[in-house]
């Protein structure tokens, strides 16, 4: 009994929610310390995912208070505070409205074709922020500031907020709410009294992470002309590689990541939503819509053209503006298969490091591994620009044998997808009973072949869902790929960018319309695992 | 209680085993799938060099090159100071051979920092005298004028500025772009430092962060122009020619204005290319240089899509081009150009 609500506890709104899930109680597991080696690994790892935030740190002691004062405390920094600030403020509210209500329209009313529209809102997540930006340009040319960053990553990052609330929705337990309305609350009440204290971690892990990629997004502003700390890193990176305004820039942006992960911390809080007790829970309630049925549908109907039937028009038509000749660019192949290359390079590596980091949390949980998978969160965290421009000051100086390999682009890879494959993995892990690997040694089984044989395969799985979900960051990542590729790379994402930062739209087309066929199997099995997360 | 620990570091052991197995395969297959570009660069036979100027002008004169002497380039590109600065602190470690810009400070800071080799002999005797510095430790490989794009349905040619400096001016407020991020404008800002002074400058740059749209890249401030979001922007001129080449479609309403008069707005910016002196193939560097500043490297400018003007070999400039001699640009000794100051005002400006 223990064990079966230990796993389902760990079983969290897999893959997308990176806060770390409750590790699993029992004493059972605690038997024995966990093994050295394993220890050794994970804070090697650790280790290893500090480098960003230590180099930041170090850059700014090293910097000394003159050049802060006079590299931080001036318009300019203000100026872009202004901007990125602003941008959180207004843009997370409205993914958390736009997301909870699809949420709550798709799950809980008598919506038709609510299983269409449940996949239609988790669409946009395959299509890449900048590809969206580039979209809208070419709609609306002069676009560009707040209004226009607001609007293009709202579309973009909504459905962050939309697949966890969508997954807490369709397992929440309708007693509660059944109890509220006998109670004599309208259904409004039911909802803002019983449904939303209830989809708080939802709401708050999701918001966390739109605020994030909020921070660490390039492309898309650079593209719209709207100024935040990365852009202005960027910037400064492109007129004086990693000098000290870069540096200074970099290290207000990271404060600014940890002041929101303390921030959604807090917001979690210590409450229980888990149902307890024993029978079979009931599938929701769902509330008749009647007139209100049409608004819902233009609504949705409004949201989906906007987020999904923009870009897709757009990119078709420059597709079709471009004709055939826009396919022959020999780069096209080649930047398909570097990053089909360091996509599964970056998956494979991810999940293979993930592994004794899941297999501590699961198997022998404790302040370690919690300090352990902290430390990963919070460094994963830093958007690219950050870790990029770590990794190149640390390998340039002191690492020459692999400046400027593919080995570092994946090392930055694995440190910015790491939470993807974890959360993931340590959910498999969970459910793979240590007891059944016992069970293969007492039959015989050398252990290495029984951990093969047994935990390995019933993890795998969670392990190929995290490392899709890995696979669709690096196709995606441009920041962190346009500093650190080895010399000759292209990939899709870069490629794309250098022909639209040359307004060549139609030239960059075919490199959209392969990402977003790259991205579109991953995020629908995103959305698939987060329903089967939730018990459907 | 003994037997499941040692189960269990057994079993940790068996992960290690295939943490270390994956990585090792996945290296492999990384390695293999980026191809000839992956690696340290240095191993590869061929030459790589360390791009600045537009990618399909260095492509063009790469693949001739190859194909006329079997040497394999290949490109690492990025903008002018980003590479200059990154050529500075890879120092002798660096992989590059060979680095090419669109303008000539980034040439200067690389060979303050003493990494830039003679430049051959052959490569000094086909560039005349004003397109390279004295100290011959790089060349010039094109030319560039600094224009004013203007829209013509919004501006009538009596409207227009008849100095950069003008530009300053409240009037304009609102009314210009520039992509102020670009190493093109930091030249023609380092070329108004050298004319005007550092007071004149900064408050130039003080009055453009409130005048000015700041766009990403010249070919979006044309954009712009075309499309009447600004009355005209300060680019170089080839971005023009460019469009007008393939479909007009973001330069059919712009026109150009060239400043002329030796103003810092008429400043002709020299593209540069140096040969590193850590490089491990000297010679195969120097052909590459000897190459783009020879006849047929000079004629891709000259017959090929980028505009840019030739500077050596007695390559005439494409037709449709305004002859640089006609330009009246500013004399300036491109070893005096002083980036660094540049980007320091500009980020005091709150332009950067």
């Amino acid at each position: 009994m223990a064990r079966t609500t230990a796993a389902r506890s760990a079983r969290g709104p897999a893959g997308i929610a990176s806060g770390p899930v409750p590790a699993p109680a029992g004493g059972r597991s605690n038997r024995s310390g966990p093994p050295p080696v394993v220890v050794l690994i994970c804070v090697l790892i650790a280790a290893f995912a500090l480098l960003p935030l230590g180099y930041v740190a170090v850059m700014t002691v090293g910097a000394g208070w003159e050049t802060i004062s006079t590299l931080v405390f001036r318009p300019r920094v203000a100026e872009l505070l202004m901007n990125t600030v602003a941008l959180v403020v207004i843009t997370v509210p409205l993914c958390v409205v736009l997301g909870v209500g699809g949420a709550w329209l798709v799950e809980r009313t008598s919506l038709r074709g609510h299983k269409a529209w449940s996949l239609l809102l988790a669409a946009p997540l395959a299509i890449p922020a900048f590809v969206n930006s580039y979209a809208w340009v070419s709609a609306i040319p002069s676009l560009s500031g707040i209004f226009g960053g607001v609007l293009i990553s709202t579309l973009s990052y909504f459905p962050l907020v939309y697949i966890p609330v969508a997954a807490t929705l369709s397992r929440m337990d309708p007693a509660l709410e059944q109890s509220g309305s006998s109670l004599g609350l309208g259904s409004w009440r039911v909802f803002a009294r019983v449904v939303l204290p209830q989809l708080r971690l939802a709401i708050a892990g999701g918001a966390l992470l739109v605020a994030l990629h909020l921070l660490a997004e390039y492309g898309a502003f650079a593209m719209i002309r709207f100024d935040t700390f990365t852009t202005a890193i960027y910037e400064q990176y492109q007129s004086t590689f990693n000098g000290a305004a870069a540096n200074m820039l970099a290290s207000v942006l990271v404060v600014f990541c940890l002041l929101l992960l303390l921030a959604e911390s807090r917001t979690r809080g210590n409450a229980r939503y888990a149902r307890i007790g024993s029978g079979a829970q009931a599938s929701p309630a769902r509330l008749t819509l009647g007139l209100h049925a049409i608004p819902a549908q233009l609504a949705l109907a409004a949201l989906t053209a906007l987020a999904f039937g923009v870009p897709l028009y757009h990119v078709g038509r420059w597709l079709i503006a471009g004709g055939a000749t826009i396919w022959a660019r020999p780069e096209l192949v080649s930047s398909l298969l570097q990053t089909l290359g360091y996509g599964l390079a970056g998956a494979l590596v991810t999940t293979a490091l993930a592994f004794p980091l899941a297999y501590l949390a699961v198997r022998h949980p404790g302040w370690l591994s919690k300090t352990l998978e902290a430390v990963n969160y919070i460094s994963s965290s830093m958007p690219g620009i950050v870790v990029a421009l770590a990794f190149v000051t640390i390998t340039v100086h002191g690492l020459p044998a692999i400046y400027q390999t593919s080995t570092v682009l994946v090392a930055a890879y694995v440190l910015l997808f790491m939470p993807r494959s974890l959360v993931n993995l340590r959910a498999g892990l969970a459910q793979a009973p240590r007891e059944l690997d016992e069970a293969a040694r007492a039959l015989g089984k050398a252990p290495f072949t029984a951990f093969l044989r047994v935990t390995l395969r019933l993890s795998a799985p969670a392990a190929a869902g995290g490392a899709a979900l890995v696979f669709l960051g690096i196709v995606n990542e441009l920041t962190a790929t346009l500093l650190l590729s080895p010399n000759g790379t292209a990939t899709l994402a870069t490629e794309f960018w250098k022909l639209s930062s040359e307004i060549d739209y139609a030239g960059a087309a075919p490199y959209a319309l392969l990402m977003i066929l790259l991205s579109a199997p991953m995020t629908y099995l995103l959305f698939s695992q987060s329903k089967k997360a939730a018990g459907q | 209680m003994k037997l499941p620990f040692k189960l269990a570091s057994k079993s940790a052991t068996g992960i290690a085993a295939l943490t270390v197995a994956v990585l090792a395969l996945s290296a492999c297959g990384a390695g293999g799938s980026t191809g000839s570009g992956s690696g340290s660069a240095g191993d590869a036979d061929g030459i790589t060099v360390y791009n600045a100027q537009h990618e399909s002008l260095t492509k063009s004169w790469a693949d001739a090159f190859t194909k006329e002497t079997g040497i394999k380039v290949t490109l690492r590109s990025g903008d002018d100071s980003e590479l200059a600065a990154q050529l500075v602190q890879e120092g002798k470690n660096s992989p590059a051979d060979v680095f090419l810009t669109e303008n000539s400070p980034a040439m200067t800071q690389v060979e303050n920092a003493g990494l830039f080799a003679d430049i051959d002999k052959d490569t000094v005797a086909q560039v005349p005298e004003q397109f390279r510095p004295s100290t011959n430790k790089w060349t010039g490989i094109a030319a560039r004028s600094t224009v004013f794009a203007y829209n013509k349905t919004k501006l009538s040619t009596d409207q227009l500025p008849k100095s950069i400096m003008d530009l300053a001016a409240p009037a304009w407020k609102d009314r210009w772009a520039a992509s102020p991020s670009g190493a093109d404008f930091q030249a023609i800002v380092s070329a108004m430092l050298e004319l005007k002074g550092e007071d004149a400058t900064l408050s130039w740059l003080k009055s453009m962060k409130e005048n000015a749209k700041a766009y990403k890249g010249n070919s979006t401030a044309m954009k712009a122009v075309n499309a009447g979001e600004v009355d005209g922007a300060i680019i170089y001129h080839y971005y023009y020619f460019g469009d007008q080449a393939k479909t007009g479609e973001n330069s059919n309403n712009v026109a150009l204005e060239y400043f002329k008069n030796q103003d810092p707005g008429a400043f002709i910016s020299i593209s540069g290319g140096g040969v590193l002196a850590s490089s491990k193939h000297q010679a195969q560097a120097q052909q590459f240089l000897k190459f783009v500043t020879g006849k047929a490297g000079q004629t891709i400018l000259q017959t090929g899509g980028s505009f840019e003007y030739p500077v050596a070999s007695d390559v005439p400039a494409n037709d449709k081009l305004t002859p640089l001699a006609d330009l009246e640009a500013p004399k300036i000794d491109p070893a005096k150009l002083n980036s660094q100051k540049v980007s320091e005002l500009m980020t005091s400006a709150g332009l950067l």
